[in-house]
């Protein structure tokens, strides 16, 4: 089990470190000279040649990439030349509001889909009609809109929560669950599939056959099985929760990274989008990792070997 | 049970269940008639009822209806539904749950996945202990897990208990199953095919356990396809078909004397020493006084094989001390694997059908994938027709392909999914289309099938009919050989007469050898001439099946034939007295 | 919806040798088999949404008398009537034409990232699904690098790397598409690579290029369309969501995303803009769902 683990990080640097070279290859892969891209729509004397020397653009290709790997190995990004400021620092500020917002809609996804997928699957027929329909409903909606729907009836017209900003508690709410139905829809779809067919497999007759209640078994035998495709799903979630918590910020008008970026994006920011979506992939991949990992200790099956 | 509330009639302590009249039916299913029908049911303590037939006959659902566990949706219907005395009728949830564990305890076919594979066996066989606070405590669980374990014949029960069910052999695992369902010492056991895909030799132990639990007093329901598993332990046999009750009565007196047909079709249908040379599809018991005592006794009638095409004694196949050791990926502190084969030599003459006997992990499939050609051994050669046939490039093999055909044990999984049962066929014949369709109905009627069958998707046919699919791809190449690597294992006993009979027909009319591959000793008996006795990768014994069966040189082949359940030695041989004087008779048609 | 029933274990009625002779004929057509799963109410109203959505796709013209893009400044956020049966916008544009105008850029830009997706995955997939395990390894690490970028965020970098627009984007949605269907292709090759119909059809004489070309690339295409469907809805997703924040086709183009995006202005006073361009992404790929899973259903068993 433990060289298995050990595989499985080593993988886990193999990829990140994979995913530097990539950006690396696809920014000098572009037409036309380093300096242009990476100065993105800012014009003025100077400029050009700063660049080139901060990046060392005189100098060989593969000195240019040690040179590239070693700063982002020590964590620096660069500076954004359109906001004048190192891009870490741009970043850095930017970065918790953004990943409270993930956290927390995550989480509302998980106890959603959990709770669901528990009441109703392998019930009548009646609730898993209606389960599996609000699921395919909010797995369906784009998250933008939901948030536009979830302003209109709880913002304007009942005037429960703030229209946007991000002071208070009220402020996330919204947001939040905006985040994370379209999740929990998907999630608890996966769930519900994955149990029904764990409720089918002969084990669960020999666990009903001891006396178990319905509810039980469930928790205790089959929610277990049914995670393990979760959790398979669960690396691409954590994507879909970073690229959805951009378009919530610019819905409810939140500060976070998604503004930083959405604002670098039609700037031309180069640098300050290149961190950010190295950082989100660098948490990508540390989460799928540790998912990876959580999947060999639910599964005994696996440990084998 | 402590409360009364539903208690009907006082009944003498020993009557675990008394039914009568059961129906269970599902809404919306088999045109809203009861899948099963009309049936009775008496089980006592101390006694085994065995429950047979073939799949389809609704044995299963009948047996978990004693846990109201037929599944969603059944609707249960009797005239008297009494466990212990108490109206099961009007049991609410509740009641039902008390009772699964501590009363009736449910064992299942392949522990693999009728035990929860992410749980460790003490979990498993804790929990109807805590689900039903029969104990309490940690401590007092993990004990009396302890000591199931070891009852059921675990040895070393504590590492056991800490391990999961993959980790186990087919037979620990087996009985650890039964320990999770005899925990809670319940008073009835329903055992539902629980030795069907386990070795003999582990199946006898099994049988042996549950046996155990009967002369300890328990109730025994054994559900099974095989009269011959249930010939040796119950003391009664209900035999069902389509829901209903065919036949039943004391074991012998129902595998001695059959009153139904169907019963003494299935009997006769069972493959042995007896029934060679013979089609079993076609035996029936005729009542005939034998010869002597003036008794009247059934005699079992079966129509002969045709007469065998004569062979020139050539060798088709040659296989002289093949070996092959597979590479195990790092095991640390595990002994050294075993090569799956060993020194293996045998040859195939033209005409003959060899028989390759052995339990799971004797390397009979191993053997099977080298001569195929689809695996490469690490010493030795294969020769086919006096070429070589391993250590070459495929490409040379290809000229000898049609020489040398297979049937697998699974029909379907060799058929490409997007084929239909002409295309299947039509892939091992070479030649334009007319030509090749006029081939292809020609073989399908020569398997017992039609020209209607050509457009059929194989998915749609039934286990028998994809078998003779099968069959027929393999006779297209007009092979001197053909492998069948367990035809017939999947398939029911009636079914599996009807495909032994084709293969043994079409083998004695076309003189296309045979190496016959089987776990189950009955079916080699009774199809091949010679046999090789399979043991960890080596043959311990060869020769004409006669001698070898009824002679065995070597203790595993003993204790092999040993194990094989009793119905030969018990009943039908004895039967067979009369069989045999009857077979002497035998109409030749 | 997703109604199963659960199968009974011992209710082989249909291939009991009573029932099911050896030597019957019943023929089986490919229409008896589909027939009644199309009567599925919800399948049957998606294809019939998807029809349609296709005519408007083609012909917005037939649907509405009314241009998408220029609208009477003076009838600017009407609420919805018989004459604007959506209402119309802050321009004084009907909010129907619109979104009956919008359909095509949705359908299109989504149908060509899949079709990006799908072209490299197919390839890189089945590449990956081979015996070898370089090729494995290599292939399934692409995989994961692309992956391990958030869709999202993957397509801005594209987007900051070539500019706003629906090609891009499509290009965008399409590149981050590749894991997803790379992945579902190399399982489906190594089913179909392992299955006994292709392990042993060197028995019957065949070549291993004529084992490829004849079992497993047919039977790994299969999976295609019924991937397509099922991930299309996705990608419409995803493409809204870049027209959303602007990165994708910019005003006044009529796409449901970028309509949106506008309505966000005018959510406190008019509710309509912001309510039918939502409404037409989630039906349209709610009935994609309902039409892949339906197709997927009849393929149960021969997918990964």
């Amino acid at each position: 089990m433990w060289s298995r683990i050990i595989s499985r990080l080593l993988t886990s640097l193999v990829v990140a470190w994979a995913s530097v070279t990539a950006a690396f290859l696809a920014l000098h892969a572009l037409p036309g000279r380093i300096q242009d891209i990476l100065a993105g729509d800012l014009e003025y004397p100077g400029l050009r040649e700063a660049i080139a020397a901060e990046w060392g653009l005189d100098r060989s290709l593969p000195a240019q990439y040690l040179d590239f790997l070693l700063r982002i190995l020590q964590g620096d990004f660069g500076t954004s030349y359109v906001l004048r400021q190192p891009v870490t620092e741009v970043v850095g500020s930017q970065l918790m509001p953004t990943v409270q917002l993930a956290l927390l809609g995550g989480l509302l996804a998980i106890v959603i889909a959990v709770a669901l997928a528990l009441l109703t699957a392998g019930r009548g027929r009646i609730s898993r009609q209606i389960a599996s329909f609000l699921e395919l409903v909010f797995a369906s909606t784009p998250v933008f809109w939901l948030g536009i729907l979830l302003l209109m009836a709880f913002s304007f017209t009942l005037r429960w929560f703030p229209v946007s900003g991000a002071s208070g508690w009220k402020s996330i709410v919204l947001p939040s669950l905006t985040l994370a139905l379209p999740t929990a829809g998907l999630l608890a779809q996966v769930l519900r599939e994955a149990m029904e067919k764990t409720l089918d497999q002969p084990f669960v007759t020999t666990v009903r056959s001891r006396g178990v209640g319905e509810l039980v078994i469930r928790a205790r035998h089959v929610l277990r099985h049914a995670l393990l495709p979760a959790v398979t799903l669960g690396g691409w979630l954590i994507g879909g929760l970073l690229g959805g918590a951009v378009i919530t910020e610019k819905v409810f008008g939140r500060p976070g990274l998604g503004t930083v970026t959405l604002g670098a994006v039609l700037t031309h920011d180069v640098p300050v989008v290149l961190a950010v979506v190295l950082l989100a992939a660098f948490i990508h991949v540390a989460a799928s990792t540790v998912l990876d990992i959580l999947y060999l200790l639910i599964d005994p099956r696996l440990r084998a070997q | 049970m402590t409360d009364k509330p539903y208690l009907v009639v006082p009944q003498p302590d020993d009557l675990l269940i008394d039914i009568e009249g059961l129906s269970i039916g599902f809404a919306g299913a088999n045109g809203g008639a009861p899948i099963v029908r009309n049936f009775d049911l008496t089980i006592r303590r101390g006694e085994c009822v065995a429950l047979v037939g073939e799949s389809g006959s609704g044995k299963s659902i009948t047996a978990r209806s004693l846990l109201n566990l037929s599944g969603d949706g059944a609707e249960v219907d009797a005239d008297r539904f009494l466990i212990r005395g108490h109206d099961a009728l009007r049991f609410r949830q509740s009641d039902w749950r008390r009772l699964r564990g501590t009363m009736t305890g449910l064992v299942m076919q392949d522990a693999l996945v009728s035990l929860d594979p992410l749980r460790t066996i003490g979990q498993e066989v804790g929990e109807v202990l805590t689900e039903h606070r029969t104990l309490r405590g940690r401590h007092a669980v993990a004990a009396r897990v302890i000591d199931v374990l070891r009852k059921v014949g675990i040895p070393d029960p504590e590492h056991r208990a800490t391990q999961y069910a993959h980790q186990l052999s087919g037979g620990l695992r087996q009985r650890a199953l039964i320990a999770s369902a005899i925990a809670a010492d319940p008073d009835l056991i329903i055992a539902d095919e629980p030795t069907t895909s386990l070795d003999v030799t582990v199946q006898a132990q099994v049988l042996a356990v549950l046996a155990e639990r009967v002369r300890e007093g328990a109730g025994l329901l054994l559900i099974s396809h095989d009269l011959a598993v249930v010939a040796g332990i119950a003391d009664r046999v209900i035999v069902m078909r389509d829901g209903r009750i065919v036949d039943s009565g004391a074991t012998a007196d129902v595998l001695r004397r059959p009153r139904h047909p169907y019963t003494r079709q299935l009997l006769a249908a069972i493959p042995s020493a007896d029934s060679k040379g013979h089609l079993l599809a076609s035996a029936r018991f005729d009542v005939a006084s034998v010869e002597g005592d003036g008794a009247v006794g059934s005699v079992i009638v079966r129509e002969r094989l045709p007469v065998r095409k004569s062979s020139d004694e050539a060798l088709v196949l040659e296989v002289e001390g093949i070996s092959k050791r597979y590479v195990q990926r790092r095991t640390a502190g595990r002994e050294p694997s075993l090569p799956a084969l060993d020194e293996v030599s045998f040859a195939v003459k033209a005409g003959e059908v060899v028989g390759i006997v052995g339990e799971s992990g004797s390397g009979k499939s191993t053997c099977a994938k080298i001569v195929l050609g689809l695996l490469a051994p690490d010493e030795g050669e294969v020769r086919l027709l006096g070429q070589r046939w391993s250590g070459v490039a495929e490409a040379e093999r290809r000229a000898l392909r049609a020489r040398l055909q297979y049937i697998p044990q699974d029909a379907l999984s060799s058929f490409d999914p997007r084929y239909r049962v002409a295309d299947v066929i039509a892939e091992n014949l070479t030649g334009d289309a007319r030509t090749k369709r006029d081939r292809i109905v020609a073989l399908l009627e020569q398997v017992g099938l039609n020209a209607g069958h050509l457009g059929r998707y194989p998915r749609s046919l039934s286990g028998g009919q994809r078998q003779r699919v099968s069959i027929a791809r393999a006779l297209a190449a007009e092979p001197d050989i053909i492998v069948c690597d367990e035809p017939v294992s999947a398939l029911d006993v009636s079914i599996q007469a009807q495909v032994l009979d084709l293969l043994s027909e079409l083998q004695a009319r076309l003189g296309t050898a045979l190496l016959f591959i089987s776990h189950d000793l009955g079916v080699v008996q009774h199809i091949a001439d010679r046999v090789l006795v399979f043991h960890r990768g080596r043959i311990v014994e060869s020769g004409p099946v006669d001698q070898v069966f009824s002679n065995p040189a070597d203790d595993y082949t003993r204790a092999l034939l040993s194990s094989i359940p009793a119905i030969e030695s018990a009943f039908v041989r004895s039967s067979a007295n009369a069989a045999i004087a009857g077979l002497s008779t035998a109409r030749s048609v | 919806m997703n109604v199963q029933t659960r199968p009974l274990a011992d209710l082989s009625i249909a291939l009991d040798p009573q029932v099911n002779p050896p030597g019957a004929v019943e023929p089986v057509t490919t229409a008896a088999v589909i027939a009644p799963r199309l009567l599925s109410p919800g399948l049957a109203i998606s294809l019939a949404f998807l029809f349609v959505l296709l005519l408007t796709a083609a012909f917005p013209r037939a649907f509405t008398q009314f241009d998408p893009l220029i609208g009477d400044y003076a009838l600017g956020l009407k609420p919805p009537s018989w004459e604007h049966l959506f209402g119309t916008d802050r321009l004084g544009r009907d909010v129907f034409a619109r979104t009956i105008h919008g359909t095509r850029y949705s359908l299109l830009i989504g149908l060509g990232g899949m079709a990006i997706s799908l072209a490299f995955g197919i390839v890189l997939g089945i590449l990956a699904g081979q015996r070898n395990r370089f090729l494995d390894e290599g292939t399934s690490r692409v995989f994961d690098v692309l992956s391990s970028f958030p869709g999202v965020l993957l397509a801005m970098l594209v987007v900051t790397f070539l500019g706003q627009g629906m090609l891009n984007i499509a290009i965008a949605v399409g590149i981050a598409g590749i894991p997803k269907f790379g992945r579902v292709i190399r399982a489906q090759t190594q089913l179909v690579r392992d299955a006994d119909y292709v392990t042993h059809a060197v028995v019957y004489g065949l070549g291993r290029w004529q084992i490829f070309f004849r079992h497993v690339l047919p039977n790994v295409l299969v999976a295609v369309p019924v991937i397509a469907t099922v991930y299309i809805g996705n990608t419409i997703l995803a493409v809204s969501g870049l027209s959303f924040l602007g990165l994708g086709p910019q005003p006044p183009t009529p796409e449901w995303g970028v309509m949106l995006a506008e309505s966000r202005d005018v959510l406190r006073v008019a509710w309509w803009p912001g309510v039918f361009p939502g409404l037409a992404i989630t039906l349209t790929v709610i009935a994609f769902t309902l039409v892949g899973n339906a197709i997927q259903k009849r393929f149960e068993g021969r997918l990964a």
